[in-house]
């Protein structure tokens, strides 16, 4: 199987270890094999191990190291937000979030409406036994 | 930022004045250490080999610390030292790509005693400098200077988000494909 998310200036990795962990940050610039310089609009510039990131499909269009206002422009043009939040790693990520974040309130109207939902599916099922039959 | 165990320190001393030389010579070195004591400790040794004052007749007029004037940006850094092994005294040029010097430093002191099993102790820093990307005479610094750098990642370090998260046993095999 052949490669297709590579280390390269503009690829946007999410950090999955450590203290900005569940943070998308682009990869600017490249120090060494393990090593890669990294940025994002609300941090400052820094340097990673890439052991600590996983790399998405996104890419932005930018040069080696560009200012942070060039960064965030390019970011905006490749509408990384956007294609994060509806790509399906990003949508899972917000489930998660979402359900860590419940109270005891919400997790009651979930019940109930996983109970709806599972008697909506029971008797369309009980429809197609009945046809079948 | 990281804690780097190596500091760079601006040490500046002379020899006391006496009748015979009212405004002694003043020195002024750079050098690496990892606290301050340390560092003028260090001053003294290389000044005694250089000039003829020794610390009990002289003294430190300043001594500041140096930080890293650019550390968002990516450098390449020559290192020449002078270090013991078992069977006498070599010099030696590295070459390291860091954001900062105090990085590229603490990475050298780390591969010689990794590679050549010589201890922090017996590594004498010459000269450092910043080398820009044309004068570089490592291949392995060289391949990284490229603007369209790209290549994958291999093989996908599968780990807990959290030391708290580890166990021995999983329930299912990783999949280690990036």
């Amino acid at each position: 199987m052949p490669f297709k998310r590579y280390v390269e200036i503009g690829r946007v990795a999410l950090v999955n270890y450590g203290k900005d962990y569940g943070r998308l940050v682009v990869i600017v610039d490249v120090l060494d094999m393990n090593r890669v310089l990294v940025d994002a609009p609300n941090m400052v510039r820094g340097q990673m191990n890439l052991k600590r990131l996983s790399l998405t499909d996104i890419k932005v269009d930018i040069e080696k190291a560009p200012k942070k206002k060039a960064l965030i422009e390019a970011m905006e043009a490749a509408d990384v937000k956007n294609k994060w939040e509806n790509s399906s790693w990003g949508r899972k990520l917000i489930v998660q979030k979402r359900r860590a974040a419940l109270n005891d309130f919400d997790r009651f109207k979930i019940m109930l409406a996983k109970i709806k939902k599972s008697g909506a599916v029971k008797q369309e099922l009980s429809k197609l036994k009945k046809q079948a039959a | 930022m990281v804690q780097y165990r190596f500091h760079q320190y601006q040490v500046v001393g002379r020899a006391l004045p006496n009748e015979a030389v009212e405004h002694p010579k003043i020195y002024r070195m750079k050098l690496w250490a990892t606290n301050e004591v340390r560092a003028k400790s260090k001053f003294w040794y290389f000044l005694r080999k250089l000039k003829k004052v020794k610390k009990s007749n002289g003294q430190v007029l300043a001594i500041n610390e140096i930080y890293e004037k650019k550390p968002t940006e990516i450098k390449n850094y020559g290192i020449w030292l002078r270090y013991q092994s078992r069977t006498g005294y070599h010099n030696m040029y590295k070459e390291y790509r860091d954001t900062t010097l105090n990085g590229a430093v603490e990475h050298m002191y780390n591969e010689m005693a990794s590679r050549h099993r010589v201890r922090a102790p017996c590594i004498q820093i010459i000269k450092t400098a910043t080398v820009p990307d044309e004068l570089c005479k490592r291949e392995s610094t060289k391949q990284f200077h490229s603007a369209d750098i790209k290549f994958p990642m291999v093989f996908k370090k599968v780990r807990p988000p959290t030391r708290k998260l580890k166990t021995t046993y999983k329930a299912k095999k990783p999949n280690l494909f990036m």
